[in-house]
């Protein structure tokens, strides 16, 4: 059952990820988009991170992907035109793609040791919310408070933006 | 095997009373908004407009369902399903009781009993926004696309005063469990979040409850519908059962808050004060109570029909009060019934105050989320946390 539903979501993934390239209308990208983190979200719940999981809809898909579609529709942007294909992405592509893909695989495998014992699902249970509260304020404080100072300037820098605009 | 079999009975269980419960409500709203400004309200089809919603549906379903020229087809038809399915999503989490035996199995009232059943809800809640604003722009129509950007921009506002407001009474009670959160409410209505210390939330229920009325586009912020400057907002396009389910999604959703503040903050079924004390016999009273008025007037009548009708509805009354005291059906009634009391009275909130207060104007809506709710739920957090760490091992 568990295995069923992490092809199903991890294919419906991909098929999402696919769909946002191939889409040429904005808003189709963006829900496909909404599709994919949907998507992770069980992912992360058939691997026992609830919190994440519902974390995961409610920053990507609730408030970020909506801000998104907010912006494509306040814009009225249309759907785009397909350029005729040119030659040289059509023959160097696929085998760049390939070889891409080549080498991110032999690299993922070579980062983990060998002998790990296989993932089983429903067995992780360090996904709750104190769990993560634990891990994110005694293990990880230093990255967490980083990351806060990150965003603060990140806050200020849109204001500042703002700010000149209406000036 | 068995789970799947009790978890279908009590999912069609629960969608039959919810989905009949959403039907009446527009005729409760009706009711009750007539009253207000001293009309009758629907009160053609069958007694006092009993039937009304049987008949609305009956004409919902009968309509024509127009799809008009250049709109994008796809999700068009999309939005509204997506608004219904993801209001009656979240109604999946709440619990609508304490654990009770039905001939020997243990089940708990209520579909899923999840460890993060507010996290659950909010972000349901947070998705539920792509109906409308998928809508509103599918529509090809100005009005509606400005009703789907007055709500997409409302709903991402007012979702963070909302969420400031949960984690207060969260802190209190140390858990994201629904289930967990009311039984540790337990006891009399002190126990309760809005009142049960280290810091009463008061405020923080008052900010909820705000912020539950823009989140379901309810007045006074129901903007993306304003009806005298968007003709209908979002749906002016949709007719027959694909408005009937937007109008059914708001419902939804505004039952689902109703749930969450009367779980939150109000002490979900637990009654007002201990049984101990009696509380066990206020529905008897209440019910009795009706039915003995409407046995005075049915050997009093006013008009002569009363003669029958009124000591037949004052029987089934009195049936319904003895019902409350039978000792095999109380443990799941009683708390039941102080649920729905508690929800009963927030919703007709709802109608009280969209026959009260006029609508905001959209500056003012905007302004009145970012420069005081927010604010206000950021320093009641604060406090919040700041006594529960002081007082609280």
């Amino acid at each position: 059952m568990d295995l069923l539903l992490f092809f199903f979501f991890a294919f419906l993934a991909v098929a999402a990820a696919i769909n946002l390239v191939v889409q040429t209308h904005p808003i189709s990208s963006a829900l496909s988009l909404v599709g994919v983190m949907g998507s992770l979200a069980v992912l992360y719940l058939l691997l026992g991170a609830e919190f994440i999981a519902a974390v995961q809809l409610i920053v990507y898909a609730g408030a970020i992907m909506v801000l998104f579609i907010f912006v494509i529709m306040l814009l009225n942007a249309g759907a785009e035109q397909h350029r005729r294909a040119k030659l040289f992405p059509v023959v160097a592509g696929m085998p760049a793609l390939f070889a891409f893909l080549a080498l991110a695989s032999y690299t993922i495998s070579k980062m983990f040791p060998r002998g790990l014992p296989a993932v089983k699902f429903g067995e992780f249970k360090g996904g709750g919310a104190g769990e993560i509260g634990m891990a994110i304020f005694t293990k990880y404080l230093l990255p967490f408070e980083v990351t806060s100072i990150l965003i603060l300037v990140a806050i200020l820098g849109a204001i500042v933006l703002a700010k000149k605009e209406i000036d | 095997m068995e789970f799947f079999i009790i978890t279908l009975i009590k999912a069609g269980l629960i969608a039959g009373v919810l989905l009949t419960g959403l039907a009446y409500l527009p005729w409760l709203e009706r009711k009750v908004i007539a009253h207000v400004q001293s009309r009758m309200g629907p009160s053609r089809v069958g007694p006092h407009g009993l039937m009304q919603p049987l008949a609305d549906l009956i004409k919902f379903l009968s309509k024509e369902d127009l799809i008009p020229a250049h709109v994008n087809k796809f999700y068009y038809v999309l939005a509204p399903f997506l608004a219904t399915a993801l209001a009656l999503t979240s109604i999946s989490v709440v619990p609508f009781g304490p654990q009770i035996d039905v001939f020997g199995w243990k089940t708990n009232m209520g579909m899923t009993d999840l460890n993060i059943g507010v996290v659950f809800i909010l972000a349901v809640s947070s998705v539920g926004v792509y109906g409308i604003a998928l809508g509103g722009w599918a529509s090809n129509n100005k009005y509606a696309l400005l009703g789907a950007l007055r709500s997409s921009a409302q709903m991402i506002s007012y979702e963070l005063p909302m969420a400031l407001a949960i984690a207060a009474p969260l802190l209190m009670v140390n858990t994201l469990n629904l289930r967990a959160i009311v039984e540790k409410q337990q006891g009399s209505m002190l126990d309760w979040n809005l009142l049960h210390g280290p810091f009463p939330q008061v405020f923080g229920f008052i900010i909820f409850m705000i912020a539950a009325f823009a989140e379901t586009n309810r007045i006074p912020f129901d903007l993306p519908e304003a009806e005298n400057e968007l003709v209908a907002g979002f749906h002016t396009e949709y007719s027959s059962m694909k408005f009937a389910l937007f109008f059914m999604a708001e419902y939804g959703n505004m039952v689902t808050v109703c749930c969450m503040a009367t779980i939150l903050f109000l002490g979900g079924w637990n009654p007002i004060w201990p049984s101990e004390y009696g509380s066990n016999f206020v529905a008897t009273l209440l019910f009795g109570g009706a039915a003995a008025i409407m046995f005075y007037h049915g050997f009093n009548p006013a008009r002569p029909k009363d003669r029958i009708t009124l000591p037949i509805f004052g029987t089934v009354f009195a049936g319904i009060a003895l019902v409350f005291q039978v000792p095999f059906l109380a443990p799941a009634l009683q708390p039941l019934f102080w649920y729905s009391l508690k929800v009963g009275f927030l919703l007709f909130l709802f109608i009280w105050i969209r026959a009260t207060l006029p609508r905001f104007r959209y500056d003012q809506l905007m302004r009145f989320a970012w420069l005081f709710l927010f604010p206000v739920a950021m320093v009641n957090l604060l406090v919040t946390g700041f006594l529960v760490a002081l007082f609280t091992k």
